[in-house]
């Protein structure tokens, strides 16, 4: 018998607001020594009530549309109660009965085509803490600095049914959600995380299998894993009799590649979830809702073919312009000021993209300003710098953001003169010092005439037009 | 036992002293439960802020019930306050001996009604979100509400427009344009006709029916016109406020699981145990039997049997008061069944006795007690309450 795998994910993504969601906190403690961005509020304690960050719901609502749901004008929070030591309030305050987005559609396409994917609901919350466990000391310690970091959790319809349908779904929200600014979604940093829920039933059936919810994959190869192992799991009970399946939660163990239960819906606590009365409903009038449905970028491929016809780009370099927004602004703002989408296309992919690789930074962490770059692809274009000392011009922009190139040109020399009495005098002195180069050339070998260019250039200090400089050099090797 | 915490020997005229669950600083604040004995806040509640900028000064903190939910404060960890076989509350005796000119206490399950009423005392709960909660241990947040209890009506109004007013760090804090109406005096509405509602005369002894017949002469006589009614809706709050309370209470006790803060128990072998044996060591009977049938409310199986339900009483309840409202200034109901508790009592006739007091409390309409009887107003009337408090004052005791 044929089987067809089922699978509805829940995807928690960090925010990435500057504080956390009730408190002033910075949510963002990546390297900071444990319990360093804590107050009494994210630490539990008596007193304290939240005040929800503004900026938190504009996220919300953004993601939202970035994933063509339907926003909840009224939208509120509410408690949902249990006990675990990284949970110091012993509830998480989240959204349970109106979610800020419910309703969305994304579209995915893998190698069988393209599918939309359904989603029931984004709804806000805060994070937990982490707890550290000392084995030397047999200790266990609390690291308050993520609770109240705020996350959105997107819940899938299960509308999924392979492993590469769940990678090219991830890569999607992935994709939207870092365009639209409100996310890193980086797995190997815990800003994205990724519970599987699946189940397996015979091809064409309508009726659902037993159904298994997985915890604790840690990328979206150990995601792909699981599913290929769980799916393995089921069809084999099903059809060996191997064991009986139960619907509860298990962890994936990636090392040994295998999943474990963990709690079985018996045994699972009742989250008794009610109204937090501390936090009013959050209203979206009109004003503020078209303000972030403003704030919307483009889509990726709206770009994409955007940049291959608007602005004649091939479609590979329109497809590695559109992986990051921060590229597509930093090319956008350049093409503004330069007018030329090839030129402009051309230092993006062959300069800014290799110097960050290079300098292992992602291309999100771009900051570059794009209208400097334009200044800069200008200064190249009409002759006054030359490619090479451009690329300096460049790779020091990149250390320091307030560099204005033509400034920065003069102030080391890179200006290409017009005098040509200056060109002519350093070959003549170049021919003169070095007769056998001039020799060989006129002997045939083509070779020669490149190390005499490469003298004068240098003695030029580069500040020359290349085909200038060659056309100048052969009429005077002719002429000697 | 001691029901006073001297912070030191203060010189003021304007002395407040501030229950157990108004956290301070620089003195413990336990509210009332062996969980938080000891405990020491990192930061003072923003009343605090507010009376200390008015010179107001802090002489100390009285003891109250374990989390303020019982009767007067007879399940204090450290043992109930008696004296001639009844229960005392510790705000009042500091106030009436006049060790305080007022005392702020938190208002949960009514019990600074209930002492004001038995005290002969003044005492205002004002609207809901015109004292911030910043600061006060929290009990069941929808009603909780910092309230003033003094000797006279007159230093009830001067605390209560010092404590009014927006605070950003409370997110159901009223605008300070809507807070202003407690503070000034200027846009009072003189009180005229007030209902009285007689079926909550039921259950209370003929000391109290009689406070409040006496108190109804003095209005008459006063010019002020009281009419009897009867709305069972109002009479049931009760009910519906003891889910909510419970509920919301057993979520906020939840944080004290003895990992953070506060007591932990000796013995456990793992994490169940640290909380199991941490929270039973800890709390006592009464908060023990709110912290089960409010978890029970909540459970899957009841939200929308009985706490859903109890949340759509309470806007009828307020649908209630509103129709009243559209007739009276004021509505006066006695605030306890008694003019005394036995020492010996139930602790759980506090889940009864809030019969009175339940009415204003899930509404958040403002009530103040005066000559041992209480009227709840409209919304943001504090000041006119407060005025017909004035009247009531002298018949106390």
């Amino acid at each position: 018998m044929r089987y067809e795998t089922v699978i509805g994910l829940e995807v928690h993504v960090e925010l990435a607001t500057k504080s956390k969601i009730f408190c002033s906190c910075s949510a963002h403690s990546y390297g900071s020594e444990p319990n360093d961005h804590v107050c009494p509020a994210c630490c539990g304690m008596p007193g304290m009530l939240p005040v929800v960050n503004k900026r938190v719901v504009d996220y919300g609502m953004k993601a939202g549309l970035m994933l063509n749901c339907h926003i909840n004008r009224t939208t509120t929070f509410d408690k949902k109660s249990y006990y675990y030591p990284d949970l110091p309030a012993a509830y998480q305050t989240t959204q349970w009965f109106a979610p800020v987005a419910v309703n969305g559609l994304v579209e995915i396409e893998t190698k069988e085509g393209k599918k939309n994917i359904r989603i029931k609901q984004i709804h806000m919350e805060e994070d937990a803490g982490k707890l550290v466990h000392d084995i030397r000391e047999d200790t266990t310690h609390v690291d308050f600095n993520r609770t109240s970091v705020p996350l959105i959790e997107i819940v899938s319809q299960p509308d999924l049914s392979s492993a590469e349908e769940v990678e090219a779904y991830l890569e999607r929200l992935k994709s939207l959600l870092r365009f639209a600014k409100v996310a890193e979604c980086e797995m190997a940093h815990g800003t994205m995380r990724c519970d599987v829920n699946l189940s397996v039933r015979p091809e064409g059936s309508d009726k659902l299998g037993v159904r298994t919810e997985m915890k604790n994959m840690n990328s979206i190869e150990a995601i792909k894993r699981a599913i290929e192992y769980e799916t393995a799991r089921h069809i084999d009970a099903i059809e060996n009799g191997t064991e009986v399946l139960v619907q509860e939660t298990r962890r994936w163990d990636d090392i040994k590649g295998k999943s474990y239960a963990m709690r079985t819906k018996e045994t699972a606590g009742d989250y008794r979830y009610f109204p937090d009365p501390n936090v009013m409903p959050v209203v979206i009038d009109d004003e503020w809702f078209d303000s972030i449905k403003e704030s919307l970028p483009e889509f990726p491929e709206v770009k994409r073919e955007r940049y291959a016809g608007e602005y004649g780009l091939g479609e590979y370099d329109a497809e590695r312009l559109t992986q990051s927004i921060a590229l597509c602004e930093c090319f956008e703002g350049a093409y503004a000021v330069c007018k030329n989408a090839k030129d402009a296309a051309n230092w993006m992919i062959s300069d800014i993209m290799r110097i960050l690789n290079n300098k292992q930074m992602t291309y999100d962490m771009l900051s570059l300003d794009g209208a400097t770059l334009g200044k800069l692809i200008l200064l190249v274009t009409d002759g006054k710098v030359s490619r090479a000392n451009g690329k300096k011009i460049l790779e020091a922009m990149f250390e320091d953001s307030s560099i204005d190139p033509e400034s920065y040109a003069k102030e080391n020399d890179f200006i290409i003169s017009n005098d040509t009495g200056l060109v002519d005098k350093v070959v003549k002195e170049v021919i003169a010092a070095d007769p056998k180069s001039v020799a060989d050339f006129k002997g045939g070998k083509e070779k020669a005439l490149m190390a005499l260019f490469g003298k004068c250039m240098k003695e030029l200090k580069g500040n020359c037009d290349p085909q200038t400089l060659r056309s100048i050099l052969i009429d005077a090797v002719n002429k000697a | 036992m001691e029901f006073f915490t001297v912070k030191k020997d203060v010189q003021s005229d304007l002395k407040i002293v501030l229950d157990d669950m108004i956290l301070t600083k620089d003195m413990p604040t336990t509210a009332g439960s062996k969980m938080l004995d000891g405990y020491m806040s990192l930061f003072d509640a923003q009343v605090i802020t507010k009376l200390t900028e008015a010179n107001y000064a802090i002489c100390g903190k009285s003891a109250v019930g374990e989390f303020a939910f019982d009767l007067m404060g007879e399940t204090n960890y450290k043992g109930a306050l008696c004296a001639d076989g009844k229960i005392l509350n510790a705000s009042a005796e500091i106030v009436s001996a006049g060790d305080a000119t007022a005392a702020i206490c938190l208002d949960a399950n009514g019990s600074v009604r209930r002492a004001a009423a038995q005290y002969g005392l003044v005492s205002i709960k004002p609207t809901y979100g015109t004292v911030s909660r910043y600061g006060i241990v929290p009990v069941a947040c929808s009603g909780d509400t910092v309230s003033v209890m003094a000797k006279s009506s007159d230093i009830c109004t001067d605390v209560l427009s010092v404590i009014a007013g927006h605070d950003e760090k409370d997110g159901t804090s009223h605008s300070d344009e809507l807070c202003a109406k407690l503070a000034s005096g200027a846009e009072i509405q003189p009180v005229k006709k007030i209902a009285l509602l007689k079926s909550m005369l039921a259950g209370a002894n003929a000391e109290v029916c009689a406070k409040i017949e006496k108190a109804k002469n003095t209005l008459s006589e006063n010019g002020i016109e009281v009419c009897e009614i009867d709305d069972s809706v109002i009479c049931a709050s009760r009910v519906a406020w003891n889910i909510l309370m419970s509920a919301e209470l057993c979520n906020n006790v939840s944080k004290y699981d003895g990992v953070k803060y506060g007591y932990r128990a000796q013995k456990f072998s793992n994490i169940d145990e640290l909380y199991t044996n941490s929270r039973t060591e800890a709390f006592g009977e009464l908060l023990k039997t709110a912290i089960l049938f409010g978890s029970e409310t909540l459970s899957t199986d009841n939200y929308m049997k009985v706490y859903d339900k109890a949340l759509r009483m309470r806007r009828v309840i307020v649908e209630a008061f509103t129709e009243i409202f559209s007739r009276f200034d004021a509505v006066l109901m006695p605030a306890c069944s008694s003019m005394s508790y036995p020492e010996n009592i139930e602790s759980t006739k506090a889940f009864e006795e809030n019969t009175y007091t339940a009415p204003a409390s899930i509404t958040g309409l403002p009530a103040v007690v005066s000559g041992s009887v209480q009227l709840v107003g409209k919304a943001f009337s504090d000041r006119s309450l407060l005025a017909v408090a004035k009247i009531l004052e002298k018949e106390g005791k």
